[in-house]
């Protein structure tokens, strides 16, 4: 039961109070780019949960299983045991993530044409997404363990998803406001993110 | 009143094209539609005459502010009096209570009013009555012991940031004076929280008086039960006591106009009876915030905890009323559809609750839930569109 709340508050956390978009401003491209529609913005927030939540528990068992100072310790070879391949993370990260990212496109290209017409390069864009990547390296930095990486890329996701839904659902209402010539477009988009990120700040301390 | 008429009149052709005065037209403008009714006509489209166009909406919640405002003037003279030791009575009460809140609704006018005013000379709208109620909700969730200078920054950064930005009255996605609010309770946390800010002392000699609000109290108390140390911490000299009439009413320390829960349902009563403020946001915030107070009852370890603390008392405590009646209902930054209400303002009640009880941050939630949830007003009422629509699509092809 304690695991359990814990977890929760550990969710929470990822969602509210460290929001990977509106805390540590990772993700920022594709969030600007692609919040013009609400459908399209929901399109690309599921498909940051999926990825998310795919690639954070596998480069977890990558960093654990090949990466990681020692990781290779497993396989009993002496020689093996004692060397440190962390210097890889980047480079297996990116190339999980890459994987993930085409399966996706694969799936959406399949199922929904439309949505895969809508978000158009910024899908294969996910890949390099700072969002994914800043996922799994702050994974390995904050040392969390199999259960809390996956919960912790779930919840990023949400993060991600909530953000860029209200982004989008207010872009949608700014569309009828007579906004100063100067901030339209991206100006007013970067000053309502700065808003919207004052109010998530209402959960830190939590 | 022929004779103001008579100025107008006479003053017109100076401001209207060609005048000297062309340039500012917008404040001409808006002390005469004040004043009277305008004299100008509308030219094309479908209009609706009404006489309860925006400005009268405006001056209604103008009226309806007046017993917080009131009751906080009082209320901060009443804390200093009793914060000194002397005889509390009504009239030094209200003077002393004068003294310190005018300075900053002043300022909070005269700033706000400025820069309302640079934009709308230069972008060529009128000076909406918007501001009015803005000016002066501002300084009502403000500590009495707020620097002006600070008031003018806070009141800048909600008029230009959080409305002008984007294109002024009733465009706006949050509430101004809110955006300013928080604003300064991030930017500047000493001198809008902790337990030292809520009571004027004025002199030096009850220097570093502290005030504890009764949330505060409650959040950081060391007793076996919430209420009661809610209820007992008033024992001590010079500190009001937290009895549940006294917050009722609102004599304890907190910001000038969120005290008093039963001045706010004053104006809760004007704002209901003119249809102006949405009695639906109103009663789904308690409801919401009553649907969490329960569960987390259940939840709560033992009777010291947070947690523990019932509905009636969060309810009457901080600024929930005053939030509920007068930020949340803000008819720009709310949902504005009706099943989005009831889910814009239940929300509002959770989360202030969440934040009051679960954040050891922040003591006081109601300010940040509802600014959290302007931020999704709008998604809340595009879903709700959706799904009308959809609905309507499988009605119509039935």
């Amino acid at each position: 039961m304690d695991e359990i709340t814990e977890l929760i508050s550990f969710s929470i956390r990822a969602i509210f109070v460290e929001n990977i978009l509106l805390a540590y401003f990772l993700g920022m491209c594709s969030y600007l780019a692609v919040s013009k529609k609400v459908s399209t913005a929901f399109g690309l927030g599921l498909a940051v949960i999926f990825v998310l939540f795919i690639t954070t528990p596998v480069n977890w068992l990558i960093h654990e299983l090949l990466l990681r100072p020692g990781a290779l310790s497993w396989t009993g070879v002496p020689a093996l045991a004692g060397m440190d391949f962390s210097f890889l993370n980047f480079i297996c990260f990116i190339a999980v993530i890459a994987a993930m990212v085409q399966i996706v496109e694969m799936i959406i290209d399949k199922t929904s044409p439309s949505l895969y017409a809508n978000l158009g390069i910024f899908l294969p864009l996910i890949t390099v997404n700072c969002a994914i990547l800043g996922t799994s390296l702050f994974m390995v930095e904050r040392e969390y363990g199999a259960l809390q990486s996956t919960v912790f890329g779930i919840s990023s996701g949400i993060g991600f998803f909530l953000a860029i839904m209200s982004m989008a659902s207010i872009r949608y209402k700014l569309r009828y406001s007579n906004i100063p010539e100067g901030l339209r477009g991206l100006g007013i988009t970067m000053l309502t993110t700065g808003l919207i990120a004052m109010s998530f700040m209402a959960f830190s301390g939590m | 009143m022929k004779f103001i008429e008579d100025i107008f009149n006479k003053l017109r052709p100076d401001f209207e094209k060609g005048g000297k005065f062309e340039f500012f037209y917008p404040l001409f403008e808006a002390k005469e539609t004040f004043l009277f009714i305008p004299a100008h006509r509308t030219k094309s489209g479908s209009h609706i005459r009404d006489a309860m166009d925006s400005k009268r909406l405006m001056s209604t919640v103008i009226v309806a502010l007046m017993p917080p405002l009131l009751m906080g003037i009082f209320n901060v003279g009443y804390q200093y009096l009793k914060a000194s030791g002397q005889p509390v009575e009504f009239i030094p009460a209200m003077l002393i209570g004068l003294r310190y809140v005018l300075p900053i609704i002043i300022v909070s006018y005269a700033v706000g009013g400025v820069w309302e005013l640079i934009f709308a000379v230069t972008r060529k709208h009128e000076i909406n009555e918007g501001f009015l109620v803005t000016g002066l909700l501002f300084p009502l969730t403000l500590p009495p012991t707020i620097p002006l200078w600070q008031v003018a920054v806070g009141i800048s950064f909600g008029v230009v940031i959080g409305k002008e930005v984007f294109g002024g009255t009733g465009m706006n996605v949050f509430n101004p004076a809110l955006v300013g609010r928080a604003f300064l309770f991030f930017a500047y946390p000493a001198q809008i929280s902790g337990d030292k800010v809520w009571t004027v002392t004025g002199d030096k000699w009850v220097d570093g008086f502290s005030g504890a609000t009764p949330l505060s109290v409650a959040s950081s108390h060391q007793s076996d039960s919430v209420i009661a140390a809610v209820e007992n911490f008033g024992s001590g000299a010079g500190v009001s006591d937290f009895s549940l009439p006294n917050m009722f009413i609102g004599l304890i320390p907190g910001s000038i106009g969120e005290t008093s829960a039963a001045a706010s349902l004053l104006g809760c009563v004007i704002l209901v009876a003119t249809g102006i403020g949405s009695w639906t946001i109103m009663l789904s915030v308690i409801l919401g915030g009553l649907a969490m107070t329960l569960g987390l009852n259940e939840l709560a370890p033992n009777n010291a905890s947070f947690l523990a603390l019932p509905f009636h008392y969060h309810f009457v405590t901080g600024g929930f009323v005053f939030g509920l009646v007068y930020m949340a209902t803000d008819p720009v930054s709310a949902a504005a559809t009706n099943i989005g209400k009831w889910i814009y303002g239940f929300l509002i009640g959770v989360i202030a609750i969440i934040i009051r009880t679960m954040n050891p941050a922040y003591p006081e939630g109601m300010m940040l839930a509802i600014l959290f949830m302007n931020a999704f007003a709008p998604l809340i009422d595009y879903l709700v569109i959706q799904k009308h629509i959809a609905w309507r699509m499988k009605r119509a092809k039935a």
